[in-house]
């Protein structure tokens, strides 16, 4: 079942066609298959090698630099505490610990229970509202220890369900090219004029 | 989208006052990401100006405008476009919204409040540089970005503004959203070129590899910064004239800044570029209106990560590039950091050290070796096992990564010459100088701090030969 749905392959190749070249499409179809796994499995990313004409190694070679994809089984709730500069000066290394001490696991481990995997993380871009965490990278700002408690059990009785998705879900929408107005990828080497707006006589300017 | 949506009682205000905006002008309004609101308050229309002149005129007027490149570097956009060689095609539009400096905190918002304007600066670019296709490069980590950008797309194709013959006319440009999966070294341009090419974001050597003339699948490429493109609207509506009207000569238009830390009203702010000085900044009252508690400001770092700080004595300094560079920093993506008298020095700079070590690709081993070097250096002092040789052995590793001194101002508090293109680094792109940045100004400004937390170093002892060989 870790080999994407006929669904997804359908959406992959929706995805595939917006590149000029195929390998572009590498890292959208990983998340894709990410969300429909949880995470990316040995089976999806020799699925994804078919679908991309590329090798497995090929894959797993870009795979592996990126920290988003994850390899193995994580929590439904990957929460990343941002331990950079400004959340560090506003408390994050308390928030971590507390954290730590809440989920009673270290962070970089998942819960028993496979509800949640705390992580350590680097600069999340909300360094004004620190400290900051992200739940399946969705933001919660000016986090303090019972706003975390709070949060966790939330998250455990499933009333943030509507907010936060699974991991492996990047966006609840995705963008969708109608046929008639996509003007299309050529591949590079397969265009040789200028762009059609383009007046014909340039080429000698500035 | 409530749980990450930016609602009004959270940074209050910072869109408030009669400060001109030119690139937030939106963010009052509650559904400012919406194409009804986007049209309703001049949407679009400078796009349809735009299509009125020649690509030429058009360009020209961003040229006219001078407005410098807001990823960090500040080159002139217009400029950078020239750079492309004539009659290769095709051309592409990379958006560069990998947004992660420690410290930056602008073009999410960019993306999440105003998606439309983005989408509008990148067919004007498109449209003036002749570009075929655009990326728009969005960081992973930020979901309602993407969200919110994918709705804007599909709305944006519904109505006609992208793809097949927009309004009628010959333009014809495709916009594909494309997801990052987590790498800041993918914020340097050719990096994020390898990564768009579904490679490991490692970033290519220049020259050869100039973006404007090798780029995307080895064509002319233009990447350019989400905040850099939503500056077009305005200049294609208004025109170059209005906009060098605001700002200085050698700075026109505004600047996006976030300030964190221990001020008692952080935010992102959009400020006359070049006129604002930190002190009005970090104590004005339409800004951050001063330090938490009244506590004495201690340093404060102006310009992102891997900037040197400031000290309080440098408060006036105009947030202006040149000015921040003759002052021995820069300005970096518009970050500034502050500090008050309750910061533990050394633990600060650890956090910005760990994530430069963190952050290194792996590519260049200086970077790769260096920068965890001197993170275990300095943890080795923040937990209370260094040695007063640790310090010099701070310089030693940094020595490595960027003979010579980071950055390339010269600052005789820092002790440091302006160094000359070309630079005297080790690695290809500047992570690994970062690393050594952001811990070179606070160990040379705050010696103190670190020399109370390490012991003296054990003697050698040397061992006679005689024994030693026996």
């Amino acid at each position: 079942m870790s080999r994407l749905s006929d669904s997804n392959v359908v959406l992959a190749h929706e995805i595939i066609s917006r590149y000029p070249r195929k390998k572009s499409a590498l890292i959208p179809l990983l998340h894709l298959s990410q969300q429909q796994n949880g995470y990316v499995t040995d089976e999806a990313m020799r699925h994804l090698a078919e679908l991309l004409d590329i090798t497995p190694a090929e894959v797993i070679g870009t795979a592996t630099f990126y920290e988003m994809f994850k390899f193995e089984e994580v929590g439904k709730y990957v929460i990343n505490v941002c331990g950079t500069l400004s959340c560090a000066l506003l408390g994050a290394h308390d928030l971590l610990h507390h954290a730590e001490q809440k989920l009673g696991i270290k962070a970089g481990s998942t819960t028993s229970d496979g509800m949640f995997t705390l992580e350590h993380a680097e600069c999340q871009a909300a360094c004004t509202e620190a400290p900051t965490l992200q739940v399946n990278y969705r933001h919660k700002y000016r986090v303090t220890t019972a706003d975390f408690d709070a949060m966790v059990d939330d998250l455990r009785a499933g009333k943030l369900d509507s907010e936060i998705p699974p991991h492996g879900t990047l966006g609840r929408n995705r963008q969708h090219i109608p046929a008639d107005k996509f003007v299309g990828a050529p591949a590079p080497e397969s265009v040789t004029e200028p762009p059609a707006w383009i007046p014909v006589t340039v080429g000698d300017d500035s | 989208m409530s749980s990450t949506a930016i609602t009004r009682e959270y940074t209050p205000g910072f869109y408030e006052g009669d400060r001109p905006k030119v690139v937030t002008s939106r963010f009052e309004y509650e559904d400012s990401h919406t194409l009804d609101r986007y049209l309703a308050t001049g949407g679009y229309q400078g796009l349809k100006k735009a299509v009125e002149m020649t690509p030429d005129e058009m360009s020209a007027e961003v040229k006219a405008s001078t407005l410098l490149g807001r990823g960090g570097a500040g080159f002139p956009a217009g400029v950078k476009w020239g750079f492309t060689p004539q009659g290769v095609w095709p051309r592409y539009l990379v958006v560069n919204g990998d947004e992660s400096e420690p410290g930056t905190y602008k073009d999410r918002l960019l993306m999440e409040r105003d998606p439309h304007q983005l989408i509008e600066g990148c067919l004007i670019a498109s449209y003036a540089a002749g570009l075929s296709q655009v990326f728009l490069y969005v960081r992973g980590e930020m979901p309602l970005a993407h969200e919110r950008i994918a709705q804007a797309l599909d709305d944006a194709y519904e109505a006609g503004y992208i793809g097949k013959n927009i309004m009628g006319t010959d333009l014809s440009v495709d916009i594909i959203l494309h997801w990052g999966a987590g790498a800041y070294v993918v914020g340097e341009e050719t990096a994020l070129i390898e990564s768009l090419e579904g490679e490991r974001g490692m970033p290519r050597l220049k020259p050869p590899y100039f973006p404007a003339a090798i780029g995307l699948y080895g064509q002319p490429t233009i990447v350019n910064n989400v905040e850099t493109l939503a500056n077009l609207p305005f200049i294609a509506n208004e025109g170059s004239a209005e906009y060098l009207k605001i700002g200085t000569e050698t700075s026109p238009g505004t600047r996006m800044v976030a300030i964190s830390g221990h001020v008692k009203r952080p935010g992102v702010y959009e400020i006359v570029n070049g006129s604002t000085t930190f002190r009005d900044i970090i104590y004005g009252d339409e800004f951050c209106q001063g330090i938490r508690d009244d506590n004495e400001l201690k340093a404060f770092v102006p310009g992102g990560g891997s900037a040197p700080w400031f000290l309080p004595d440098q408060l006036d300094v105009a947030f202006e590039s040149k000015e921040a560079g003759a002052a021995g920093s820069m300005l970096g993506s518009g970050a500034v950091m502050v500090m008050d008298d309750t910061t533990d020095i050394p633990e600060a700079a650890l956090t910005l050290v760990r994530f430069y070590a963190h952050e290194s690709c792996g590519k260049c081993v200086p970077c790769r070796e260096g920068g965890t070097w001197l993170l275990r250096i300095l943890e080795r002092i923040c937990s209370g096992h260094g040695t007063d040789a640790d310090l010099d052995l701070i310089y030693e590793v940094g020595q490595s990564i960027c003979p010579g001194d980071m950055p390339h101002a010269s600052s005789e508090r820092l002790g440091l010459d302006a160094v000359p293109f070309p630079y005297k680094m080790t690695t290809i792109c500047f992570v690994g100088p970062s690393a050594y940045a952001s811990i070179h100004s606070p160990l040379v400004l705050f010696r103190d701090e670190f020399e109370a937390k390490v012991t003296a170093a054990p003697k050698r002892i040397s061992i006679p030969v005689a024994i030693a060989g026996s």
